[in-house]
């Protein structure tokens, strides 16, 4: 028998029993429908992610805190008394737990020395008290802190230039209507009025110019400021303070060469860690939620693997029947001088053809559905997370689920193929 | 006697013995049988049900291997062909027809015909004219198309002399032809089996309890209990 023969004979032998064949194919179905559906929700996650990522593309910055010390245990007792941290004094920051160190112009001058760092900066904590446009009303302002280590990723308008001397601001998609600005696209070049007070306590005013429209990412959800307008609005936010303040900062930005390979990056890394502080780039900040979300998606596919190990089962089920049924048939083939390995071939071919079926059409309504899911969630749900597709679907990926599937059911096919191979014909030509 | 070609036997049989079974539950099939068949002549295997005749036409048909003696293919011994030389042997130079059609009841009665040439990887449209040609030979060729689950006894068992024929074997071998039909398709089928050994001269190989058939054979052997119990020669057999 050549191939296209043994092909077609198995196909046209998978709709002989067709109730049966169906019945296989659905539990093939159901695998390849969960296991499209996750896998297209690791695509659509880590997609979003990597967008993340290439909107905030600053690769040449590492945001650097104190390395935390292990708090004692319990039956430790205190830890020793260190003169020069606890003079220092910082606004606390939601993100710092209290074993985090705080930083000190005198660490910062160590980090600046450090080989391979080029400049580094105190990421200052601005608690601006309003914001206001046109007299449409004051509402409280989240001033995103960190806005040196990323770029927006803009909606509209452009991104901050900080070597500007005007002040420059960047506001959520989600500030426009509150504030009475409009579309994205009409806000730009508006004013807007910053309100911040002072040491004692004086409010004080002071004016910016909406260069860009941003949507709403993980990492920062508050408006961003340029340098200008944040030496500025600190200026006014550290007016009046003790001449002999020791400010301390829970985190620092130092860029480095951007030319750098990974291993100098690391190099650096290392180099400050050894001195006690913390050093990531924004790449190892969002591996963190890419290894929870790979894991939770392994976690997912493995739900989709076992129920298509449950439909295997199935597959060698029908086969064996098929086997049984055909006994006769597969006895006079091989009388009729079909060598053992066509008979295999015969029924193995059977198998993949239904693991294709039932993958193919798994994957089609996978497609289908995951589809409109993931346009009613952006829509609803996740409408906050501007350019968060839940599911994608990867063509490769989808090819890979259904070549997966047939190689299943080829293994799940080799029992009952072997045993086809293996009859002796005159058993099953024999009869009383 | 009466063919020239009788000097060589295509097929021999040298003292076989199969046995099924172990200890006590141990069954001789065959128990020191011997024959040979020679190219051109009808033989019929006779005996009742449990006789040994159905195991020693398998041995023939190298569709089993003795447990003991030899079973000669023309000057070779079956025990040495390969495992490949027998299946090719079995698809070019034998064609088989059984007492249960073994028709696949779904497919055509074309693509049940061809069957022997699907299995020796013949080409489609070779495979095509083949079989017709075997068809019209059975005056069949207008059911090509049809189900074989459609068809009667009689033409079931055309259809399956069709199958044997398609790869213009040297030996038919035939198992109970007539057993699952009437007397009067039973006599057809008889007359186009033996026509194809007179005109084609096909090699027969019928085994039977049926003594009208076996008597239209040119030899006779009867089997008991896994030995041969006689043999008669019928010089000029009903043809």
């Amino acid at each position: 028998m050549n191939v296209l023969d043994i092909i077609a004979t198995a196909v046209g032998n998978t709709f002989r029993s067709k109730l049966r064949t169906t019945l296989t194919v659905v539990a093939i179905f159901i695998g390849a429908f969960t296991l499209t559906l996750t896998s297209a929700i690791g695509t659509g996650v880590s997609s979003y992610l990597d967008v993340q990522l290439a909107s905030v593309g600053t690769t040449d910055v590492l945001s650097i805190s104190k390395t935390a010390e292990d708090a004692p245990g319990l039956g430790d007792g205190p830890a020793k008394y260190d003169p020069e941290q606890a003079r220092a004094d910082g606004v606390p920051s939601p993100e710092a737990g209290f074993s985090t160190g705080v930083l000190t112009n005198s660490d910062l001058d160590k980090i600046g020395s450090t080989s391979g760092i080029r400049d580094v900066n105190a990421v200052v904590s601005l608690t601006a008290s309003y914001i206001e446009h046109d007299n449409n009303g004051k509402y409280q302002v989240a001033v995103s802190e960190n806005a040196d280590l990323t770029t927006a990723d803009l909606a509209s308008g452009s991104q901050l230039t900080d070597s500007a001397d005007d002040n420059q601001i960047l506001l959520p998609a989600s500030y426009l209507e509150t504030l009475g600005l409009g579309a994205a696209d009409a806000a730009i070049g508006k004013t807007v009025t910053i309100g911040i007070a002072d040491y004692n306590g004086a409010m004080h005013e002071v004016h910016a110019t909406i260069t860009g429209v941003q949507n709403l990412t993980l990492l920062g959800a508050g408006v961003r400021l340029n340098q200008a307008l944040t030496n500025e609005l600190f200026t006014v936010q550290t007016d009046g303070e003790p001449v002999d303040y020791e400010r301390g900062y829970f985190l620092a930005s130092a860029h480095f060469d951007p030319a750098s390979s990974e291993e100098q990056v690391a190099a650096i890394k290392a180099d400050l860690a050894e001195q006690g502080y913390t050093a990531q780039t924004l790449a190892d900040q969002i591996g963190v939620f890419q290894a929870i979300l790979t894991g939770i998606v392994a976690v997912l596919n493995g739900f989709g693997l076992i129920a298509l190990l449950a439909a295997a089962f199935g597959i060698i089920n029908t086969l064996l029947m098929s086997v049984q049924e055909r006994t006769r048939e597969i006895g006079l083939m091989k009388a009729m001088g079909m060598g053992g390995g066509r008979v295999f071939a015969l029924f193995s071919v059977e198998a993949i053809f239904i693991g294709f079926l039932g993958s193919a059409l798994g994957a089609l309504a996978a497609i289908a559905a995951g589809s409109i899911a993931s346009n009613v969630l952006a829509n609803t749900v996740l409408a906050d997370l501007q350019g968060l597709q839940v599911l994608q679907f990867a063509p490769g990926r989808v090819a890979g689920i259904v070549l997966l599937v047939m190689l299943i059911a080829f293994l799940a096919s080799t029992l009952p193929a072997r045993r086809a191979s293996r009859q002796n014909p005159i058993d099953a030509l024999r009869y009383e | 006697m009466n063919s020239t070609t009788m000097t060589k036997p295509v097929l021999a049989a040298r003292g076989i013995r199969k046995s099924y079974g172990r200890g006590t539950a141990r069954f001789d099939a065959l128990d020191g049988v011997s024959l040979e068949v020679y190219a051109g002549q009808s033989i019929a295997i006779v005996g009742k049900s449990g006789s040994g005749k159905s195991t020693l036409m398998h041995l023939l048909a190298l569709l089993d291997s003795p447990d003991a003696g030899e079973v000669m293919v023309g000057e070779t011994d079956a025990k040495e062909l390969s495992v490949k030389q027998v299946s090719r042997m079995r698809n070019e130079d034998f064609g088989f027809v059984f007492q249960q059609f073994f028709l696949n009841p779904n497919a055509t009665v074309l693509d049940n015909v061809v069957l022997p040439l699907t299995i020796a990887g013949v080409a489609a449209g070779e495979r095509k004219a083949r079989g017709m040609a075997a068809l019209q030979q059975l005056e069949l060729d207008d059911k090509a198309k049809n189900k074989a689950v459609n068809l009667s006894g009689g033409q079931k068992q055309r259809v399956v002399i069709a199958r044997a024929l398609v790869n213009n074997p040297k030996v038919i071998f035939a198992d109970e032809p007539t057993g699952n039909l009437d007397t009067m398709t039973g006599a057809l089928v008889e007359d186009i089996l033996f026509s194809l050994n007179k005109d084609k001269g096909i090699t027969l190989v019928i085994v039977t309890h049926d003594p009208e058939l076996a008597a239209r054979c040119d030899r006779q052997i009867f089997i008991r209990d896994g030995r041969e119990v006689g043999s008669l020669e019928n010089p000029g057999a009903a043809q």
